[in-house]
């Protein structure tokens, strides 16, 4: 290997390779090798492959990193950083795509549009999320973050015959390109000030300035509304409840999982590294962005009849949570923002789960009404999906509570006391609207007697989502031991 | 007499680039319009990263500069792939007609 | 091994059986998978169907190994409970912590007070006398309701499901009472919650319900927000949430009673917050009527005897933090009293019979409540303990009556049942002599002692006592009221119903007998001071409790300058209020059912409607034909007439008036106040649902909006 890529490079690189090889092959295979709609099940197995392949590099690199002793590997030139927040949000991302995977297959075949470059899709998506975990230059993260949109915006447009499906994408499409346009103009900035696109270069010329130098300022209220947009935070949160509620659901379940931890990936090295100089700045203009954002997540849920749109409001809320964490700043806060995308990644998946089991050819299965009587028909599900709900609405001893509660403490801790009572206050309403769903459920009669459409890897799913959400909500210490590793920076 | 161009010159071109794009995207109402004004917000990107490239006399500025103009290619390809597939269900490629998904 | 070191397993046993119900109950108890699950109408009427058949059941073997597994897992819980308890008391500290594991572990910080404290909170378990006492209640109470649940829910849909949740239920109590932290014991308080939610909502085809589940959960969460931030600054200023080390820090030299609000206070304040809402007090006590629409076993077990005294166990448990508040013990005190007397005063007039019980039990809370506001933390415990015994028998007894009429709730179409059902019927006057206050009964000794401690101690007043006293008159009036109007009298049912009333089976009829033993007995471990004639002995209960009352027993009220012929004097004045209202009831509703009447007419005007539609069936039914009527010399009954002619006449349209102002408060006040919160929430949620039109480019304009407002930050700064 050359001076240009060396053996570190190329150990850095292995996930993504694998996740960009296999996901171009998935792509090809689907017309070369298996082009017979029975076939489809090969392809399955070859993603599954994939994210193994991918999986054993991230497991290579965490081994690396603890066998040696140290904090990061950089590798072309300190573009790419493997340290250990990288490798937490890779293990997230990878969960994510599997459990994505196990219950797109007899989705789509319901759907009626079943092709294996919806595979390839998911791959090619985890491959920007890898860089945006692992990048450390601006460039990689804005391809990273460009390479997982686009993925996301055919995903969500996957139902080709299905309007809401197109709609959905073409908004999501024409507000992101948008905003986008916004962060990629705060790139160009920061690279101005620093003369270099490296982050740890831009750190230092930042922390050169005195904070309100307006053109830094620019560069941080451009580069936070297109962080802000990707993370669905009010006011640029208006594209995630049309998006979540026209694309497929398994696609709603990984864009409101995927998308969301890599873009605080995103947001969390770059508001802390470069724009870490300017806390004074951004601190009360985030916290503002937090209230608002729980605000109209919380108030906007409480009257929805569809699940997903529900799910999609609620999601915006959780933004605001885990933003409060990111506001308190100190390490119990970065620690609790990250096991909060941890808890997240999974109660939410699993409220996902139970609606994509709700769809069959001639029921949508995203209204409320639908769910009506779950627990005569379905008692697991319904039990399931009442833990995950309590989950998400922060109720011990689900995972929620233990995620709620770190960023409640980092708040004391740090003494942003409005803060935290108001965080308190909408955990109150929040319970209200999940409250509906469980009411559904639970005390009303059942009214569709159709079977659930089930499968082998959706109960598998379910099963690893519903213990993992009461697990870490029981005995979390493991889970924040490994949050608390890959924060030694 | 004339002044010569320097960076700032640069930057309000393409802060007036970005002023115009965004105004596209808000007052147009058909989505191919829309998708050349974003096109005109990432061109001003690319005005800001020649400039500064320039200006500091190093290459990463360009390079930046050419990622951005392929994601801009990418965008609008996928942009219009789903805009037809849109076209093919409901005709219109009008932003107003499109509000089925609200509230 | 010991018991004491197999604490843990005491939840776990209702968990497993839970687990099993929930998940695997539906094979056990196949009957009519989708009858009573499917659209209203399709399965027979809810709380009708099934009632008034049980116990000669043809159930299958699924049904029985659920009848034999539910009240199995309680009863291994009751026997490794009373094994620990027994070791405890062996313990010379009287105390044993079991801890598992750290559940959440934080990082070192910095405390109000500046020093260093690292927050840990673990999944532990203490056993002390106060958690000793609640595990005996919850377990012991728990099983007899199981047990009688059998009878009860025998034919209802959906049995695995009811036994599931009461499982369920169990095990988030008991991790309640045995929590060794705030922490640990805010799962069980969430748990609970959650479990009284789906059982107030069991019988679902009823709107009113899923209704009244509904306002549960939410009035509830407006304290548990309470509980929560009085929690999170409890963290900040003791840097632990554990009980233990609270209250070593509590007990250093650093603290002194707060004379004015201080840290202490508001944070005691805001755990009282979580109280109300959980304990049903002023003005959070709403749900808890409409709660009896869930089935009258849970109304015994959750709403009467356990879920419903958790505030009142939090409050006390946290007794070194009151003890030096004083302004919010005040402020407990007052509530406390408040709600005990507007509850009683709704109670006097309710027609539903567990309604009056609902209300009967607001009432018992708030006494308890003022207790703990008056310092005497034991009293308000012995309170809960013996209020466990009789309002769970009165609870079930009203099932069995309800049971036995095929559920008939509005006791103005009960009447004459005496001769029907006589075991519920001397088990029920037991459970109401006892709440009365009728002196050699439970409910006696802890009445009389908290309202002997609310004169006495330096933090009561006489005004309190007196408000504690009317409401012990109210009491026995509202009982004896209900008696008459179910046992005695004429049949007001119709024939048909009247035919087909019939005790209960055993099932249901031994756990009322156990019930009303201990009703009558239950109270003598904790007999007055002043009854020297008994050993002390019969007053083990306050020095069993003394290792968990320190603080407050320092701080606490010393009656010692009270003479001796006071607490007689109170303690007869009490129980001749008492006797007062047992006999205004008897000639309300035996001797002169026409008196009624004639207070309508004496009351004409603001509630005239309400009144009549009140008394017309009142008199309607209620004629001498009573023996004890009938057998009453004629004296008594001119007497009768002289004395309520003149005075009883006005007190009686007093506590008339003030009953229906309590309702109107309660309807449209404080009911209204829940409604417009709720309501208010979703009148803000258009407006911002509104925002999204749908049209792409309004919100690109809100986008740029969001940008310029950013940017407006920078200039306004």
């Amino acid at each position: 290997m050359s001076q240009y890529y060396t053996t570190t490079d190329h150990f850095v690189l292995v996930p993504a390779l694998m996740l960009a090889l296999f996901g171009c092959a998935v792509l090809l295979f689907e017309v070369l090798v298996f082009p017979h709609p029975r076939q489809r099940k090969w392809l399955l197995l070859f993603v599954l492959l994939g994210l193994a392949f991918a999986g054993a590099g991230v497991w290579r690199q965490q081994n690396f990193l603890a066998s040696q002793g140290i904090e990061e590997l950089t590798a072309f030139g300190g573009t790419l950083t493997v340290d250990g927040f990288a490798i937490f949000f890779n293990w997230i991302f990878l969960a994510a795509s599997l459990i994505v995977t196990l219950i797109s297959y007899r989705y789509l075949e319901v759907e009626g549009e079943h092709h294996g470059e919806y595979y390839g899709l998911i791959l090619l998506a985890n491959c920007g999320m890898f860089f945006l975990a692992t990048g450390t230059d601006l460039i990689t993260l804005f391809i990273g973050l460009e390479l997982m949109a686009l993925c996301f915006y055919i995903l969500v447009g996957f139902l080709r015959e299905d309007r809401r499906s197109n709609e959905a994408a073409l908004k999501y499409l024409l507000l992101g390109a948008f905003s986008s346009g916004f962060l990629v103009y705060g790139f160009s900035v920061l690279y101005g000030l620093a003369g270099s696109t490296k982050l740890r270069a831009v750190a230092d010329a930042l922390a050169s300035r005195e904070p309100w130098d307006p053109v830094v300022f620019l560069a941080l209220a451009t580069t936070a509304v297109g962080l802000l947009f990707k993370i669905s935070a009010v006011p640029f949160h208006m594209w995630a409840p049309d998006a979540y509620e026209g694309a497929p659901t398994t696609v709603t379940a990984y864009l409101s999982v995927g998308s969301k931890a890599a873009s605080f990936a995103l947001l969390l090295r770059v508001f802390l590294m470069p724009l870490g100089a300017a806390r004074e700045v951004w601190e009360p203009l985030l916290a503002a962005v937090a209230v608002a954002t729980m605000t109209v997540g919380n108030l906007a849920a409480v009257t929805q009849t569809n699940i997903k749109r529900l799910l999609a409001y609620s999601s915006i809320s959780h933004a605001g949570y885990i933003l409060l964490g990111l506001i308190a700043g100190n390490e119990t806060g970065i620690k609790g923002v990250l096991v909060y995308i941890l808890v997240y990644t999974f109660m939410n998946l699993g409220a996902f789960l139970v609606v994509v089991a709700l769809r069959r050819k001639d029921l949508l299965g995203e209204d409320l009404d639908d769910l009506a009587g779950l627990v005569y028909k379905s008692p697991g599900y319904a039990i399931l999906m009442l833990i995950f709900l309590l989950s998400l609405a922060g109720i011990p001893p689900t995972a929620g509570f233990i995620a709620k509660y770190y960023i409640f403490l980092a708040l004391i801790e740090t003494r942003h006391y409005v803060l935290a009572v108001i965080g308190t206050l909408y955990v109150a309403v929040a319970i209200y609207y999940y409250f509906r769903i469980v009411r559904s459920m639970f005390l009303a009669p059942l009214a569709d007697t159709g079977p659930l459409t089930t499968s082998f890897g959706l109960r598998l799913a379910l099963v690893v989502t519903g213990v993992l959400t009461l697990g870490i909500g029981i005995y979390p210490e493991p889970f924040l031991g490994f949050a608390q590793t890959s924060l030694a920076r | 007499m004339l002044h010569p161009i320097t960076t700032v010159h640069y930057l309000l071109l393409s802060a007036a680039l970005l002023l115009v794009g965004t105004i596209g995207v808000l007052t147009r109402r058909n989505v191919v319009i829309i998708l050349m004004s974003i096109e005109l917000i990432l061109n001003a990107v690319n005005i800001n990263l020649i400039a500064f490239s320039r200006y500091f006399g190093d290459v990463t500025g360009q390079i930046f500069a050419i990622f951005v103009i392929a994601v801009a290619v990418a965008e609008a390809a996928v942009g219009l792939g789903i805009l037809i597939a849109l076209f093919r269900n409901k005709e219109t490629v009008w932003a107003d007609e499109i509000e089925l998904l609200k509230w | 091994m010991t018991f004491l070191d197999l604490i843990w397993l005491i939840p776990l046993f209702p968990l497993a059986g839970a687990a099993i119900m929930l998940f695997l109950g539906r094979k056990l108890d196949p009957q009519q998978p989708s009858a009573v699950a499917l659209a209203p109408g399709v399965g027979p009427a809810p709380g009708m169907h099934g009632l008034g058949h049980a116990g000669h059941s043809h159930a299958g073997p699924g049904k029985k190994l659920i009848s034999l597994l539910c009240p199995g897992t309680v009863l291994l819980s009751l026997i490794f409970s009373i094994g620990a308890v027994a070791e405890l008391a062996r313990l010379p500290e009287k105390t044993h912590q079991l801890i598992l594991y750290t559940w959440i572990a934080g990082l070192p910080f910095q405390t109000a007070t500046g020093s260093l404290a690292r927050f840990s909170a673990d999944w532990g378990f203490l056993l002390d006398p106060l958690s000793a006492v609640m595990i005996l209640v919850v377990t012991g109470v728990g099983f007899l309701i199981h047990v009688y649940s059998i009878g009860y829910m025998g034919h209802e849909g959906g049995y695995y499901r009811f036994f599931g949740y009461m499982n369920l239920f169990v095990f988030f109590m008991l991790m309640l009472v045995l929590a060794n932290n705030y922490a640990l014991l805010f799962v069980g308080w969430e748990g609970v919650g959650l479990c009284s939610y789906l059982l107030i909502g069991f019988y679902f085809h009823k709107k009113s319900a899923s209704d009244a589940a509904n306002k549960a959960f939410i009035v509830n969460r407006i304290g548990d927000a309470g509980f929560i931030l009085g929690m999170l600054m409890m963290f900040h200023v003791f840097g632990t949430v554990r009980f233990a080390d609270v209250n070593r820090a509590l007990a250093g030299p650093g603290y002194a009673p707060e004379a004015s609000w201080g840290v202490l206070s508001v944070m005691a304040l805001l755990l009282f917050v979580g109280a109300t809402g959980k304990s049903a007090q002023f003005p959070l006590y709403v749900w808890l009527p409409d709660a009896m629409e869930g089935p009258t076993p849970v109304s015994a077990l959750i709403h009467a005897a356990t879920m419903v005294t958790a505030g009142v166990y939090m409050v006390a448990r946290s007794n070194a933090l009151f003890s030096l508040a004083p302004a919010t013990s005040d402020i407990v005190a007052v509530i406390g009293a408040f709600t005990a007397i507007l509850a009683a005063s709704i109670a006097l007039v309710q027609n539903d019979i567990k309604r009056v019980l609902a209300y009967s039990t607001v009432s018992q809370l708030g006494y308890m409540f003022l207790a703990c506001g008056v310092g005497a933390y034991w009293v308000a415990i012995f309170h809960l303990y013996t209020h466990a015994f009789f309002k769970a028998l009165l609870f079930l007894g009203a099932g069995s009556v309800i049971h036995a009429l095929g559920g008939e709730q509005d006791m103005r179409r009960m009447g004459g049942l005496k001769e029907k059902l006589p075991t519920t019927y001397w088990t029920m006057l037991a459970g109401s002599l006892a709440i009365a206050g009728i002196p050699g009964l439970a409910g006696f000794f802890s009445k009389d002692e908290i309202l002997w401690q609310v004169y006495s101690s330096p933090q009561g007043s006489t005004a309190l006592f007196v408000v504690g006293l009317i409401t012990a008159g109210m009491t026995a009036f509202y009982m004896f009221r209900l008696m008459f109007l179910t046992f005695h009298g004429k049949p007001r049912m119709d024939a048909h119903t009247l035919a087909h009333a019939h005790e209960s089976p055993p099932v249901m009829t031994v756990p009322l007998a156990v019930l009303a033993a201990g009703s009558v007995l239950a109270g003598w471990i904790g007999v007055p001071k002043l009854w020297t004639a008994f050993p002390d002995a019969f007053r083990s209960f306050e020095h069993w409790l003394e290792p968990v009352m320190l603080r407050a027993a320092a701080h606490g009220a010393d009656a010692g300058h009270h003479d001796a012929a006071t607490e007689w004097l109170l303690m007869g004045l009490s129980v001749a209020v008492a006797l007062g209202g047992i006999w205004v009831a008897r000639v309300f509703y035996l001797r002169r059912p026409e008196l009624p009447e004639r207070l309508a007419q004496s009351a004409p005007g603001l509630y005239n409607t309400l009144l009549n539609k009140w008394y017309v069936d009142e008199v309607y039914g209620a004629v001498f034909v009573d023996g004890l009527a009938k057998g009453g010399g004629t004296a008594l009954s001119e007497f009768d007439a002289r004395v309520v002619d003149g005075g009883v006449n006005g007190t009686g349209w007093l506590a008339r008036f003030t009953s229906q102002l309590s309702i109107w408060w309660d309807t449209w006040i404080v009911d209204g106040a829940v409604r417009l919160v709720s309501f208010a929430v979703k009148v803000v949620s258009y407006p911002v649902r509104l925002l999204q039109t749908g049209y792409v480019q309004a919100y690109a304009l809100i986008f740029v909006l969001g940008v310029l407002v950013i940017f407006g930050y920078y200039w306004m700064r």
